[in-house]
């Protein structure tokens, strides 16, 4: 991996009308990595991909992709492949017909396209299925078939614009997998626009969380979770408790707690939020580091393997807690509605905007 | 802030984009010279004086101070606005039994109240003359109603009627047709009574389709030519003093008012339909259930009984002509003879205008499918040259607001002013191929936008980064897959071009005379017999042609529809 980036966004702008989409975008991404646009739909993300794409046009700033400015180039132009969430097959063309679409118009060798459209459709886990039309395959057949189109022309960039939302929930969750390690073992630059964040976070090398048209944070999934930079990125990735606090020389009092060993406290003071993930409170019989509080359960969200149980600290304060449980502890400890408990709090998790 | 005063980033176009564009631009041309500029020599027409010198309203002026023509408006307002009060119930009544109740035969019944959409609409005048005229069948029963002679308003608004019916049910099975089924299960589930739900539900659901059908009727009644011109005698209406003031009297200026003022009911049902079509579609959510009639014996009884009622009235029509048609010598000789037939088509030189009409139709279907769907296709899936889309948008709609009267009307001063370098044009097949698809350009334009907005809109952006020129997607993805409209297209042109006789009876030369204009010479002649001949002969021709199209879009479809087979 050189120094270079291989796409790079320079103050990226885009307004229709007095409405603007998207403010100041500036991202550099390497290449072979896979990086997701995540956000709340309206956020600018597929506006994002489709300038990329040059299908919109951004009012100002620059994109340069390879070294090369493509900041005014028209699509046909530009080197990437794409795969939209309605997959944009053709419907009156066969699979190999779809999947050599951009081959034929090379004027290769029909044994060469042949031979390709072939390996291609393995590529995907799909052999034999050439003949087919697209309508006689399920929405995650499809979803492949555009893949292997998208990849015919071995582009230098994969844009992905929802690619999982149009498929039931196992279908999604098998082909995130694949789509990945095909992307790993083809090395190929890839950008994918998702609003599912587990999606985002099972898949990505780097997220790019987006809100309102700005760049909230870009980072590892791992450092989207763990150090969110914004209430946004807390609240948007993952579920979060969140409670008044007060900070007074370094203490943060939480109800009637008082943490003085809380990092993220340093340097405020006054009146703040505090975010609390649910399995950043342990539930423990014996004592063990960290503060405590006593408990009683108000009430248990049956998840399967886990649940949300939600609780009432009268010490902490009067919103309820979320605390996420696993099934089997709750009926290790008999924990039921009603059945009190201690929580303990892992100060150095807790997160304050 | 100095990055407002930045200008915006424009791409660059891409060289196949440039294809796209110089083709809208050809279209643009094109609707301007035959459109645009045609409506335009109207109005200047209307406001200038016989020299050409700005006359100001002094035209229309002269126009409000001429009794006859002042009584001829007023006669196409009574006369229009009583056909619609006349169709509107009794369409409405048909299209409910063909959507709404489990009469059997609907499909029969269907195809049965569309048929004077295949022939000229002064068919119905024509057979009028054969069932009431002063010869006619039937001529006792009209006088003991008071009726002295079926010439005047009574034919014209009797014939009017049949030739306006199958537009009004058309639109009306449409307006019945979309129902919320969940509608009428909640009032059955609150247990509201039938009479109740017709009332509350059906009626204001089927609101925009009866006012939009009404509209339909009255211009269409407005603006007919062919039916006051056969069966009106000295009955006038608008729709013929334009003709008598173009063509009779050379009086180009008075003409082009009529024309001016011909224009305006059409604009304002033109708006009055767009404004309700959008509403009617907004009406229907994603999540309406469609509804299923059920059966119910009286109720279907009587449907059944009012629509054969209908059906022979309509049967009626079409046989007294084909039967007049082969009549030795009406009302004497009632003997079978094809004496009308060898009169009209050698004789009369008819013959020469069923092969202009059949080069024109074939013309029009052909060349306007081929306009009509390029341009759709371009306006709605390529991109750039913002400044060429809004007028070719705009164009492409007018013509549905333009009676075939004024846009001929239009061509005459066109096309026939001194150096215009189109002149060339004037009197030839070519200019009544064009007008007759500008004519009927609209039709075929929405028909298309709404083949095209039902495929993936990412088509083009997929061929372009597959490096894909879009016409070539155009010709091997949208054009397959949009066939059945093409062959609607082409149906609906071929059609309305062999039925026609508003727009070209302006335009032809003895050497370009179509069948429908040749009907109205030889009836003006008096030969109603070889002119009811000539009727029949054009509707049978539009009736295998519209087998014809039937049999190449199951052809074709064959072809090109295998992938929608699971």
């Amino acid at each position: 991996m050189s120094d270079r980036p291989f796409l790079s966004l320079r103050r990226i702008q885009k307004s229709f009308g007095s409405f603007v989409a998207l403010r100041d975008i500036d991202l550099n991404i390497a290449q072979g990595e896979l990086v997701c646009f995540l956000g709340p739909s309206g956020c600018g993300k597929t506006t994002l991909l489709r300038i990329i794409a040059g299908l919109e046009v951004q009012t100002q700033g620059s994109v340069e992709q390879a070294g090369r400015d493509i900041s005014r180039l028209p699509p046909a132009d530009r080197d990437y492949g794409i795969v939209f969430q309605s997959y944009a097959l053709f419907p009156n063309l066969s699979v190999a017909d779809n999947v050599g679409y951009g081959l034929v118009n090379r004027r290769l060798p029909a044994a060469q396209i042949r031979e390709r459209v072939q390996e291609l459709i393995a590529l995907v886990g799909l052999p034999g299925s050439g003949a087919k039309f697209p309508s006689q395959l399920s929405g995650g057949q499809q979803q492949r078939i555009a893949l292997a189109r998208a990849l015919a022309m071995q582009p230098g960039l994969l844009l992905l614009d929802e690619p999982l939302s149009a498929l039931d929930a196992l279908e999604r969750v098998r082909l995130r997998q694949e789509i990945r390690s095909l992307q790993q073992q083809l090395g190929v630059t890839t950008i994918m626009v998702t609003h599912d964040q587990e999606e985002a976070l099972s898949m990505a090398d780097r997220i790019v969380v987006m809100n309102h048209g700005v760049i909230e944070q870009v980072g590892t999934p791992l450092e989207i979770y763990r150090e969110p930079a914004s209430s946004f990125v807390a609240d948007f990735v993952g579920k979060v408790n969140v409670l008044p606090g007060h900070i007074e020389a370094g203490v943060l009092r939480l109800g009637q707690l008082s943490l003085a060993q809380v990092g993220a406290a340093q340097g405020r003071s006054g009146a703040v939020k505090v975010y609390l993930r649910p399995e950043d409170i342990l539930v423990r019989t014996a004592s063990s580091g960290g503060p405590q509080v006593d408990a009683r359960i108000a009430k248990i969200e049956f998840l399967g393997a886990f649940c949300h149980v939600q609780v009432h600290a009268p010490q902490i304060g009067d919103k309820p807690l979320v605390v996420d449980l696993s099934l089997n502890f709750l009926s290790e400890q008999g924990l039921r509605e009603g059945s009190d408990l201690v929580l303990t709090l892992m100060p150095e998790r807790i997160k304050i905007y | 802030m100095s990055e407002l005063t930045l200008t915006p980033v424009r791409q660059k176009a891409h060289w196949s984009d440039w294809i796209g564009r110089a083709v809208l631009a050809a279209v643009l041309l094109l609707l301007l010279a035959f459109l645009a500029a045609p409506l335009l020599a109207i109005l200047m027409q209307a406001l200038e004086d016989s020299e050409g010198n700005w006359a100001g309203l002094t035209n229309f002026w002269a126009y409000v101070q001429t009794p006859t023509l002042l009584s001829s408006l007023w006669n196409s307002l009574w006369v229009s606005a009583l056909v619609t009060v006349i169709v509107l119930p009794l369409a409405f009544v048909f299209a409910y039994a063909l959507v709404r109740s489990c009469m059997p035969l609907a499909g029969l019944f269907r195809a049965i109240s569309l048929i004077p959409l295949l022939a000229p609409s002064l068919l119905s005048a024509i057979s009028l003359i054969y069932w009431f005229g002063n010869q006619g069948v039937l001529k006792e029963f009209l006088s003991a109603l008071g009726v002295a002679q079926i010439y005047g308003p009574v034919g014209v608004v009797i014939a009017e009627c049949f030739a306006v019916f199958p537009h009004a049910v058309m639109i009306l099975v449409t307006a019945l047709a979309l129902a919320d089924a969940r509608l009428y299960e909640a009032a059955d589930a609150l247990g509201t009574g039938a009479v109740r739900q017709f009332f509350t539900i059906t009626l204001p659901g089927a609101k925009y389709g009866l006012i939009s059908a009404a509209l339909v009727s009255f211009t269409l009644v407005v603006t007919d030519f062919g039916i006051p011109k056969v069966i009106g005698g000295n009955f006038n209406m608008m729709a013929t003093d334009i003709f008598k003031l173009v063509i009779g009297q050379q009086d180009f200026a008075k003409g082009a008012v009529v024309a001016l003022l011909l224009l305006s009911p059409a604009v304002l049902s033109f708006a009055v339909d767009r404004y309700v079509s959008r509403r009617q579609t907004a009406m229907l959510t994603a999540r309406a259930v469609a509804l299923r009639p059920k059966p119910s014996r009286w109720r279907d009884r009587a449907l059944l009984l009012y629509c054969l009622l209908v059906s022979a009235l309509m049967l009626a029509m079409l046989g007294m002509a084909v039967f007049a048609s082969f009549a030795s010598f009406w009302p004497y000789n009632l003997s079978p003879s094809l004496h009308h037939y060898r009169l009209g088509l050698v004789d009369g030189d008819v013959g020469e205008g069923f092969i202009n009409s059949l080069k024109m139709a074939g013309g029009t279907a052909l060349f306007g499918t081929v306009l009509v769907f390029t341009s759709a296709y371009l306006l709605e899936k390529t991109r750039g040259l913002d400044g060429l889309r809004a007028p070719v948008q705009a164009l492409a709609i007018v013509p549905m607001a333009v009676p075939g009267l004024v846009l001929g009307l239009g061509y005459i001063f066109f096309f026939n002013m001194p150096g215009n370098p189109l002149h060339g044009l004037y009197h030839t097949l070519t200019l009544l191929t064009l007008c007759t698809i500008v004519h009927f350009y609209t039709t075929g334009h929405l028909t298309a936008v709404t083949a095209l907005k039902s495929l993936d809109a990412e088509f083009e952006a997929v061929s372009a980064s597959l490096k894909v020129p879009f016409y070539k997607t155009f010709w091997r993805v949208t054009v397959p897959i949009c066939t059945p409209a093409l062959i609607d297209i082409a149906r609906y042109f071929f059609i309305n071009a062999m039925t026609t006789i508003s727009a070209v009876v302006f335009l032809y030369s003895p050497e370009t005379k179509v069948a429908s204009i040749a009907i109205l010479n030889l009836d003006e002649a008096g030969d109603i017999g070889a002119a009811a001949a000539m009727a029949v002969l054009i509707a049978a021709i539009s009736a295998l042609a519209t087998a014809l199209f039937a049999l190449l879009g199951v052809w074709v479809g064959r072809r090109t529809q295998a992938w929608r087979r699971p």
